[in-house]
């Protein structure tokens, strides 16, 4: 893509970005209930602490003024304190997001390695009992409530087998210092071998169940585009040279047969966010999603605000992201 | 295709086409009869329930299903509060369904005529329209939906409205794409040219010619609500105890894994079977109403 038209998308995502900041005010804004009175909770105040928080807080404005005010903190990283924590909401975020980056990740990782095999198994075997398997398994995949596939994981791999364990991201005893957040990462660069296998098996079954239904999508996307490639001239022509079947399915096809499912793995990347409040209340796993649930429940408001205009922001950029893949590996395509 | 329908292509509207095609599909006619099934089960919740699904009685915690020694009172068990399970499933079917249909229905209605305005009057009003959609559609669409329960709190008709904020977005960007095809078409410009108004173009021209992506649309849409609502429902902000439904009944079951696995179990079996029943009858209606659409 020319970087001419890179800029214009880019300033596109403006309007989007400011609407939903809107919205995201305007969600906890209109929330019955007064901050002032959340955050002191049972705390003994006078009338004159309580204004004094309140314009502290910028609450004693107009509603306008207040949003610029939303906004400008808001590109600061600012966004208050957290009512439950008492510390800058911001870093409380900080210090859950590596979980919740990591998990995303994983998993990411996960369905891209059930979904291509199995997608291209079987567009090859189109119509084959392994086609028809995938097929129904996809079905599953996309049928199944995420909150009830974990539960049964756990069930059956550490409750009744105790392969895995049923919640947390890694053992006290395993814990090393921290470097990039990411504890299969840090675990390595500690040169911890046990800890990575620990953290390995925390991540396992919360990374597979916040797979699977990706994996469903990108299996059925991955088939058919493959179903299509495989008709395609240069296909035929390269098989009619004499070539190895497995080298053209290998080389030939699947590199324009994972186009299209390169951009929905893009676009599916942010349908984990919402996934990730699931299974991570699922596994007990110390993430972000964990955090805004508890969040909602406490009235911590602050942070829910921060947490779902985070969420947002990252779906719009990935969204715009997914764009860009599609246009760079489709040079077809103008946007 | 089948020989019978090859035949009769010629001389069968496209509709009853679609049906003929339809019926011989014995996947999606048997997952349509699957979801029948669920839906008077549903409606016929005050006479065929064994029970009351809210008389609690804590003689019967934790009571197993009947093949495992329970009694066939209760024969999918009880749960921590001695209540029927199999009698809560069966109420609970009402709000999974209830709430699916209400935002499909509702969503349906906004989605389309928000399309067809936007399509066919173009200018600010597609600007304003296609804005609104770009901003809804920048926020994933569980977490758009928990951070209006956390403002609006828990309850059946706020899961409802929070739905619909977001899900009309999908039948009006389907809408609006498929009228600004159709505003070029001969049968459009005919309508104008005989003095048709906008408001006549739209809902009785272009309307029935673009609706048949929208109906397969809105059925592979409520699977999905489904499941959002018992995600809801599953992480406290779906409707209040003691209502039974579907996502709350997994979460009670959560505490008990170890020793009542029944309590979980058969409310996630029948979110799965409700979920693939509707995707796979989806299916069947997509390959045979609208063969544009198949993979």
């Amino acid at each position: 893509m020319r970087l001419g038209k890179f800029v214009e998308r880019f300033i596109g995502l403006i309007p989007v970005l400011f609407g939903v900041s809107v919205i995201v005010f305007l969600m906890i804004t209109l929330t019955p209930g007064d901050p002032v009175e959340i955050m002191l909770g049972d705390a003994r105040s006078s009338p004159e602490q309580e204004a004094a928080l309140r314009r502290d807080m910028g609450l004693d404005r107009p509603i306008h003024e207040r949003f610029f005010l939303f906004i400008a903190n808001a590109l600061r990283g600012e966004f208050g304190l957290s009512f439950f924590h008492r510390r800058p909401v911001i870093d409380v975020i900080g210090e859950r997001l590596p979980a919740t980056i990591e998990l995303t990740l994983v998993a990411l990782v996960v369905a891209l390695a059930i979904a291509i095999p199995l997608g291209v198994i079987a567009a090859v075997k189109r119509n084959s009992w392994l086609d028809r398997v995938a097929t129904v398994g996809s079905l599953f995949g996309v049928s199944m409530p995420g909150f009830w596939f974990g539960i049964l994981l756990i069930l059956l791999f550490s409750v009744k087998l105790g392969w895995f364990p049923v919640s947390g991201r890694i053992g006290f005893s395993a814990e090393v210092r921290s470097v990039t957040g990411l504890l299969l990462i840090d675990t390595l660069i500690a040169g911890r071998l046990d800890s990575f296998w620990q953290a390995l098996r925390h991540i396992s079954l919360p990374a597979l169940t916040l797979a699977l239904p990706m994996a469903a999508v990108l299996m059925r996307v991955t088939r058919s585009s493959m179903i299509e490639v495989l008709r395609a001239d240069y296909v035929l022509f390269a098989e009619a040279k004499g070539l190895a079947k497995a080298r053209v399915i290998g080389l030939h096809a699947l590199k324009n047969a994972l186009i299209p499912t390169v951009t929905v793995a893009a676009l599916e990347t942010g349908s984990l966010l919402g996934g990730n409040m699931i299974v991570e209340t699922v596994f007990g796993w110390p993430g972000l999603g964990r955090l805004v649930v508890e969040a909602i429940f406490s009235r911590n408001y602050p942070l829910v605000q921060a947490a779902v205009l985070l969420y947002a922001v990252t779906y719009v950029l990935l969204n715009f992201l997914a764009d860009l893949i599609y246009t760079w590996l489709n040079p077809k395509v103008r946007l | 295709m089948s020989g019978a329908v090859a035949m009769n292509a010629g001389v069968q509207s496209p509709l009853a086409l679609g049906w003929l095609r339809l019926k011989q599909n014995p996947m999606a006619i048997g997952a349509a009869m699957v979801t029948l099934l669920i839906v008077a089960a549903a409606v016929l919740a005050p006479i065929i329930a064994p029970q009351d699904p809210n008389e609690a009685d804590l003689f019967r915690r934790l009571q197993p299903p009947v093949w495992l020694g329970g009694e066939w009172a209760f024969p999918l068990g009880c749960d921590a509060l001695g209540r029927d399970i199999l009698s809560r499933l069966i109420y609970g079917a009402r709000i999974s369904i209830l709430v699916g249909a209400l935002v499909v229905l509702i969503a349906s209605v906004v989605g389309i005529l928000a399309g067809l305005a936007a399509g066919y009057l173009g200018g600010w009003v597609d600007r304003v329209i296609t804005g609104l959609v770009d901003i809804l559609l920048g926020f994933p669409y569980l977490i758009f939906a928990i951070g209006l329960m956390a403002m609006m709190g828990a309850g059946f008709q706020n899961i409802v409205l929070a739905l619909v904020y977001k899900e009309w977005v999908v039948p009006c960007r389907i809408v609006r794409g498929e009228t600004l095809a159709a505003r070029e078409q001969e049968y459009v410009e005919a309508a104008r040219a005989l003095g048709a108004s906008r408001g006549h173009v739209m809902l009785r021209e272009i309307l029935p010619n673009i609706l048949s992506p929208v109906i397969v649309v809105a059925t592979v849409r409520m699977a999905h609500v489904i499941i959002l609502e018992a995600s809801l429902s599953f992480l406290g902000l779906g409707v209040q105890p003691p209502t039974a439904s579907w996502g709350s009944m997994v979460s009670e079951g959560r505490e008990f894994l170890l020793d009542a696995w029944w309590v979980s179990t058969f409310p996630g079996i029948a979110i799965l079977v409700l979920v693939m029943a509707i995707n796979v009858f989806s299916q069947g209606l997509r390959d045979a109403f609208d063969p544009r659409m198949q993979e």
